[in-house]
C-alpha cells in the first residue's frame, strides 16, 4: 500500500473547491472594512421598513425643506418627505437592481457561453450576436425601453442586463475553450459521457470562480447605471425611491439643501466601493496562480 | 562505454558550497528544503546533480545563482563561495554584475526563457550591452561569432529571427550562446535537454561538452536522467529529500554505488535490451488499423491553407494480451494515431476496427456504445483527473454511463483501488491529495474499470520519476496479464519501449518507417532513422540496473566510440 499524505482541507472545503483559500492567504484590512460596510448597508436597507420613522412617500406641505432635527434626522425634502426614510428605503430598490441584474446576466450568459464554448458550430453565430449586443449602450436602451413601456423596475433591469450578458458570455466561453482541452475532459469523452453531462459536470464548475468576480462588478455597475438612469428620468418611476431618483429630485435644491444629494450619494459610493473592493479580493484569492499546488 | 571520470583535484576550485541550509520563508520551524549541502566544482569539471523531482536539485542551483524566490525560500545558513566571492551575502547589484560574467544559467524550456518579441540576435547582444562597453559593431561581431561557435546554421538569418521561428534545439543553442558569450567560470544547466528529442539532446550535450573544453568552464548539470549523467558527468552528487546522499566520480557511482538510494535509483532505469516477446496467442486481433490518414488544415473559406499530414497510411493490428509500441520524436504523429483510434479526433481516411466493429466513420452518437472497448491513459497525471471530483466519482463515471448502478460501480471502484495498490479509503479523496504516480494509478484504474479490449497509453509514464515509472510499468504489465487487454503504448523513450513492448512501430513525420518485433527493431534496426534514435539514446552502453557496461550495446555497432 502506498502512503497518501493527509490534507489540510476539510471535506467541505475540497467539495466546493472554490472557497478553499490558498495556504497563507491573508485577507487585508481594506477588504475586511469593505465587507463590514457592505453587510451594514445591506442589513440596514433590508430592515428599513421596520425602523424608518416615516413613510418615504408621505408628503407634508408644512414641513418642506426642514433642516435636520429630532423629528427628521436628516431633514426633509421639497415635498416634506423624511430624507432618512427615503434614503434607507431607496437603498432596497438600488440593491435589488444590482443583485438582480448580476444574477440575470450571469444566468443567461452562463448558458449561452457554455454552448458557444463547447459547440464549434454554434460558436461563430452566437459570438457575432453577442458582439452586436455589446454595441448597444445601456443608457440608450433604457431610454428606448422606458419610452415604450414606461418607467419600471423590469425595464431598468433589462436595460442593464442586455449589454452585460455578452461580457459574461465571453468570459464563460473562454474558460470553457481552455477547459475542454484538458485531458480529464477527453477522458470523460472516452468514458462515454454524454455532451450535457460533460458540459454541466466537468466544464461548468470551472466557470464559477471567474463568474463570482464578474458578478460583483456587474452588481456595482448596475447600481451605478440605475442611479444614472433615474437621474436622467429614464429609471424607476419616482413613486419608488431609489438612490438615483432621490438625487435627481434633489439636484434643483442642491444649493439650499445639499443633504438631498449628499446622503444618497454617500451610500451609493460606499456601497460600490465596498463591492468593487470585495470583487478585487475575490479575484486575487480565486486566481489559480495564487493557489499553490498541494498534496 | 567510455565514461569521463577525469580527475580534477588539481584544478582551480570555482564553486564551493558548505553546509548550505535553505528553508521556507517565514517558517523557521518547518523542515528545511536543503540540508547541509556541500559541493565543490572545479574548473573544467562537469558535476551532475541527480535526484527525483522534489529532491532539491533546482533549489540548489537557484541558491547558487542568488535567484531563490524571496517570498518562498530563504537561505538559513552555510556558505556559497564563487572563487572567493561570497554569494550568500551579495547585494542585488553585485549579483547582477556576477551573473553572465562569471556564472551563467540555462534552463529547461528555451521557449519561455527567451523573450518572444525580440530577435534572438538582439537578445544575445543585450548581454554584451549590459556588461561590456563594446561598440555596436563589435557587439554584433561577437554575437555572430558565438552563434557560429554553437553551430547554428545560417547565422545571419537566425540572428534576425524570433524565437518561435526556431526549433527547440536551435533555441537551446541560443540560450547556450547567451550563457557563454562572456566566458563565465561556472555554467549551471538545469535540465537543459529534458524538453528536447533524443537526437537533439545528443547534439546539445556534445555542444556543452565542446564549449566546456574550449573555455574551461565548470558545469553544474542538473538532470533526472541517468543516461544523460553517464554521457557527460565527471562527478555525480545524488540528492534525496534536500540532502546529498552520495557523491562519487561517475565510474565509481555507476559500478559500485554505496547508498541504497543510489542503488534503487540506478536499478529503476529501464534497460535498452528488449524484453522477450510474449507468445502470439493465436487469438483474433482485437484492434486493426488500415491505411489510417490524418491531415490537419487544408480548409479555409477563401483559400486553401497548408495541409499537414500528421499520419500517412498507418497499418497495424494488436492481438489480445500483447503490446504494440509506437516510438518517434515529437511531431512524428504518434499521438495523432492514438487520438484517432480513441476517436478524440476524426481521421481523414482509413479504417479502425475494434472488437469487430469499424469505428472510424461513426458519428458521436453511434460511437457511444463502442467507447467502452477503448480506453486511454494520458501523460500528465495532474491534468487527467477532474480536480473537483473525488476518486470514487471519477472511477464510477464510466461504468454508470454504461448502465451500471451506483452501488455496483462503487463496489467495483473499491476492488480497482486494490488492483492498483491504493488503500480503499482513498476513494473519498481528491486528486490533489495524491502524488503523480498515485494519480497515474487512479487514471489506469479508471480506464480498467470499463474492461476495455484496448488500452492506449499516451506517454503514460513520461512525466514520472524513474522509480515510480518502473512501478507503473509493472502495474500495466500485471493488468495486461490479468485481463488480457491489448495495449497501444505511445512513447518517445526507447528504454521504456524496450521494457514493455512486444512489437514496435517507429514513426517519422507521420510515416511508419519500421515495424516489427521489439527485439528485432531495437537490436537490428533496418531504417536509418531507427538507428539514429537508438544511437542517440543517452547512456545506451551502460546497464544501469546491473552496475556494468553492456557487452553488446543495442543498435548498430561502433557508431560512437
Amino acid at each position: 500500500m502506498t502512503e497518501i499524505p493527509t490534507s489540510r482541507h476539510s471535506a467541505f472545503h475540497v467539495l466546493t473547491g472554490l472557497f478553499s483559500l490558498p495556504a497563507g492567504a491573508r485577507i487585508g484590512v481594506g477588504p475586511m472594512i469593505a465587507a463590514v460596510i457592505l453587510v451594514v448597508i445591506v442589513l440596514a436597507t433590508l430592515l428599513a421598513p421596520f425602523y424608518v420613522p416615516y413613510d418615504p412617500l408621505s408628503m407634508d406641505a408644512m414641513g418642506r425643506l426642514k433642516p435636520p432635527s429630532e423629528a427628521h434626522i436628516l431633514g426633509t425634502d421639497p415635498y416634506g418627505r423624511d430624507i432618512f426614510s427615503r434614503v434607507m428605503m431607496g437603498g432596497r430598490v438600488s440593491l435589488l437592481i444590482g443583485v438582480g441584474a448580476a444574477l440575470v446576466s450571469i444566468a443567461v450568459g452562463l448558458m449561452i457561453g457554455l454552448v458557444a464554448g463547447f459547440f464549434r458550430a454554434a460558436d461563430g453565430i452566437i459570438m457575432r450576436i453577442m458582439d452586436s449586443l455589446m454595441a448597444i449602450p445601456a443608457i440608450l436602451l433604457a431610454i428606448a425601453l422606458v419610452a415604450l413601456n414606461g418607467p419600471s423596475l423590469s425595464s431598468v433591469i433589462i436595460a442593464i442586463t442586455v449589454p452585460e450578458v455578452p461580457r459574461v458570455v465571453r468570459l464563460v466561453r473562454s474558460v470553457v475553450l481552455s477547459a475542454r482541452e484538458e485531458p480529464y475532459v477527453e477522458a470523460a469523452i472516452a468514458l462515454g459521457s454524454s455532451m450535457p453531462k460533460i458540459l454541466i459536470q466537468h466544464l461548468m464548475p470551472n466557470t464559477f470562480a471567474p463568474l463570482i468576480v464578474q458578478g460583483t462588478y456587474i452588481c456595482a455597475s448596475a447600481i451605478l447605471i440605475e442611479a444614472i438612469l433615474s437621474f436622467l428620468g429614464a429609471g424607476v418611476s419616482t413613486e419608488i425611491p431609489t438612490w438615483g431618483n432621490i438625487m435627481a429630485e434633489g439636484r434643483t435644491y442642491f444649493q439650499i439643501k445639499p443633504g438631498l444629494i449628499f446622503w444618497p450619494g454617500l451610500m451609493l459610493s460606499l456601497c460600490i466601493l465596498a463591492i468593487n473592493l470585495l470583487g478585487d479580493t475575490a479575484r486575487d484569492l480565486l486566481d489559480p496562480r495564487m493557489k499553490k499546488r498541494e498534496g | 562505454m567510455e565514461l569521463k571520470s577525469r580527475d580534477f583535484s588539481d584544478a582551480k576550485r570555482v564553486l564551493k558550497i558548505r553546509k548550505l541550509e535553505v528553508g521556507l520563508t517565514g517558517r523557521p520551524d518547518a523542515v528545511h528544503v536543503l540540508n547541509e549541502i556541500d559541493l565543490d566544482i572545479r574548473a573544467g569539471e562537469t558535476h551532475c546533480l541527480v535526484g527525483e523531482s522534489g529532491s532539491g536539485k533546482s533549489v540548489t542551483s537557484l541558491a547558487a545563482m542568488g535567484l531563490l524566490p524571496k517570498d518562498a525560500l530563504e537561505i538559513r545558513g552555510g556558505l556559497i563561495d564563487l572563487q572567493g566571492f561570497e554569494i550568500t551575502n551579495a547585494t542585488a547589484a553585485q549579483m547582477r554584475e556576477l551573473r553572465a560574467r562569471r556564472i551563467a544559467m540555462i534552463f529547461q524550456e528555451p521557449m519561455t526563457a527567451l523573450n518572444p518579441v525580440l530577435r534572438v540576435g538582439e537578445q544575445i547582444e543585450e548581454v554584451l550591452n549590459m556588461h561590456t562597453d563594446l561598440s555596436q559593431s563589435e557587439a554584433k561581431k561577437r554575437t555572430i561569432d558565438i552563434m557560429e561557435q554553437v553551430h547554428l546554421p545560417d547565422v545571419e538569418r537566425i540572428y534576425s529571427a524570433f524565437p518561435h521561428q526556431l526549433s527547440g534545439g536551435q533555441r537551446q543553442r541560443i540560450m547556450i550562446a547567451m550563457a557563454l558569450i562572456l566566458d563565465p567560470d561556472l555554467l549551471i544547466a538545469d535540465e537543459p535537454t529534458t524538453a528536447l528529442d533524443v537526437t537533439t539532446q545528443l547534439q546539445i550535450l556534445k555542444l556543452i561538452a565542446e564549449m566546456q573544453e574550449r573555455q574551461g568552464t565548470a558545469v553544474l548539470f542538473i538532470t533526472h536522467d541517468m543516461g544523460v549523467v553517464a554521457e557527460i558527468a565527471d562527478t555525480v552528487s545524488v540528492m534525496q529529500k534536500g540532502r546529498i546522499v552520495e557523491r562519487a566520480p561517475i565510474r565509481d557511482l555507476l559500478k559500485n554505488p554505496q547508498e541504497d538510494y543510489t542503488k534503487k535509483l540506478l536499478s529503476a532505469v529501464p534497460n535498452l535490451t528488449p524484453r522477450s516477446a510474449r507468445d502470439v496467442s493465436g487469438k483474433k486481433d482485437v484492434v486493426a488499423v488500415e491505411d489510417l490518414n490524418m491531415t490537419y488544415g487544408g480548409g479555409g473559406l477563401f483559400r486553401k491553407s497548408d495541409e499537414v499530414k500528421a499520419a500517412r497510411d498507418v497499418n497495424f493490428s494488436i492481438a489480445p494480451g500483447r503490446t504494440l509500441g509506437i516510438v518517434g520524436e515529437s511531431g512524428s504523429g504518434k499521438s495523432t494515431v492514438a487520438r484517432c483510434i480513441m476517436r478524440l479526433i476524426d481521421p481523414t481516411a482509413g479504417k479502425i476496427t475494434v472488437a469487430g466493429h469499424e469505428i472510424a466513420k461513426l458519428t458521436r452518437r453511434q460511437l457511444q456504445p463502442h467507447r467502452k472497448h477503448l480506453q486511454i491513459v494520458f501523460q500528465d497525471p495532474y491534468r487527467s483527473l477532474n480536480p473537483r471530483w473525488t476518486v470514487a466519482r471519477s472511477l464510477c463515471e464510466g461504468p454508470i454511463n454504461f448502465g451500471t448502478s451506483r452501488e455496483e460501480a462503487m463496489e467495483k471502484a473499491a476492488e480497482l483501488m486494490e488492483l492498483v495498490d491504493l488503500p480503499r479509503d482513498a476513494l473519498a479523496r481528491y486528486p490533489h491529495q495524491f502524488s503523480g504516480g498515485q494519480r497515474q494509478r487512479i487514471a489506469i484504474a479508471r480506464a480498467v474499470a470499463m474492461k476495455p479490449d484496448l488500452l492506449v497509453a499516451d506517454e503514460a509514464v513520461s512525466a514520472l520519476d524513474v522509480s515510480v515509472q518502473a512501478q507503473v510499468l509493472d502495474l500495466l504489465d500485471d493488468i495486461q496479464e490479468k485481463f488480457g487487454v491489448a495495449m497501444l503504448f505511445i512513447t518517445h523513450d526507447l528504454r521504456v519501449a524496450a521494457q514493455i513492448c512486444d512489437e514496435v512501430l517507429v514513426m517519422q513525420r507521420g510515416q511508419v518507417v519500421e515495424h516489427g518485433p521489439a527485439g528485432r527493431v531495437l537490436s537490428d534496426p533496418h531504417h536509418d532513422y531507427t538507428r539514429n534514435l537508438i544511437e542517440a539514446a543517452p547512456g545506451r552502453h551502460w546497464d544501469f540496473a546491473n552496475f556494468r557496461a553492456l557487452e553488446s550495446a543495442p543498435g548498430h555497432q561502433g557508431a560512437i566510440a
